[in-house]
């Protein structure tokens, strides 16, 4: 990185358009595939709204990652887990298909972790924080952050051996 | 630390690989949202678009006061955009609505049924004598041309033709703010920020 830029900040565009596929991902496994989109726009416009009083220089995934964590808890303190199973069809026509779709071992068990394990998952494996990060967020000791992240990671694993649907076929259908 | 038997990255990242589902559409979508409430909530201080025209893809930026860049693709859009963060905000998006007049506005120039632009705009870049020159070029007709020492005059200047040149050359708003229409004395056209090239297309524009 060069000097000069460490004293600017880039327009929020390049931010939405760097970050919106690793933030996306979070708030799906943390919440669950429909929500996610509710969970997504609230942390942007939320980030937009504060972006200015980011200190030029700062980590901007750790800031988003950190922003979304706090949306989803909303979401998923209001109750909304849609995915786990529901009656209650989607509510956004405009998505183009269900994402996962040919997946739904993996949703289905991410749904079913308890909701730190989840938050463990996303925000290391998925946003590559680190663990004593985590912990701050999830307001634990790094140690039970860091055991959340693989006990959730082991229960994902076991939950998809036992399917087999992935197990069989598990690079059949990956869209990249 | 002992030994971590964390499970490997690339396992993992294979493990959730169907969260990935779908992005391109959706995040489509949600970045549509995202203007679009923004600009409700009034935490969009620039918003953006680029239009194709005959002179190339044209950036076209606006805050809430009104227009306030139109840059050539030769200045790099992606520079421009960066210059606008760090002079005015960087709270940038591409939200095409705001820009929608003026880029209607700009086709019926292009296609040759507008004569002149009905535009709000905002000369936040601009002060100073640069300023008064600026506010001065929409006063020459469509299809007239003044030379740089008639701007100076006009700008309350006469002998500030150089200063009327850098005013032109350094124009936020070219096409909209018609500094194509200013050539040197002896007719020929001077320099142009989107290149000899878009200033004569303008100018032949406008003559047809």
């Amino acid at each position: 990185m060069q000097p000069r830029q460490l004293a600017t900040k880039k327009p929020f565009e390049a931010v939405v358009q760097e970050q919106g596929a690793t933030v996306l991902r979070v708030c799906r496994a943390v919440l669950g595939v429909h929500d996610a989109d509710d969970a997504w726009s609230d942390t942007f416009l939320a980030a937009l709204q504060s972006y200015p009083a980011l200190p030029a220089g700062a980590n901007v995934q750790a800031w988003l990652v950190t922003i979304a964590h706090r949306k989803c808890i909303d979401h998923l303190r209001a109750g909304n887990l849609r995915a786990l199973p529901t009656d209650n069809p989607p509510e956004h026509p405009s998505q183009l298909g269900i994402p996962g779709e040919g997946h739904p071992e993996l949703l289905d068990a991410v749904a079913h972790l308890p909701p730190k394990q989840r938050q463990a998952v996303a925000y290391h494996y998925i946003a590559g924080m680190p663990y004593k990060d985590i912990a701050v967020l999830l307001g634990v000791t790094p140690e039970a952050a860091r055991r959340a992240g693989a006990d959730g990671v082991k229960a994902l694993r076991a939950a998809l051996a036992a399917s087999p649907v992935l197990a069989h076929s598990s690079t059949k259908g990956d869209s990249k | 630390m002992t030994l971590d038997p964390s499970p490997d990255l690339a396992e993992v990242t294979h493990l959730l690989q169907p969260l990935s589902g779908e992005m391109e559409p959706v995040l489509a979508s949600l970045h549509a949202r995202l203007a679009r409430d923004a600009q409700l909530l009034h935490t969009l201080d620039v918003a953006y678009r680029v239009v194709d025209s005959p002179v190339g893809k044209l950036l076209l930026a606006a805050t809430d006061r009104g227009i306030v860049r139109v840059a050539f693709e030769r200045e790099n859009h992606t520079d421009i955009l960066q210059i606008l963060a760090n002079t005015i905000s960087p709270r940038i998006l591409e939200a095409p609505a705001r820009l929608e007049d003026a880029a209607r506005q700009l086709d019926e120039y292009f296609s040759g049924t507008r004569k002149e632009f009905d535009l709000v705009l905002d000369f936040r870049l601009s002060r100073g004598f640069r300023l008064n020159v600026l506010q001065h070029l929409p006063r020459i007709a469509y299809g007239e041309t003044e030379s740089y020492a008639d701007v100076a005059r006009a700008a309350g200047s006469p002998n500030a033709v150089r200063a009327v040149g850098s005013a032109c050359a350094t124009n936020p708003i070219p096409v909209i703010v018609p500094c194509h229409r200013v050539v040197k004395s002896d007719g020929s056209f001077g320099g142009y920020l989107g290149g000899a090239e878009a200033k004569r297309a303008l100018l032949t524009l406008e003559a047809a």
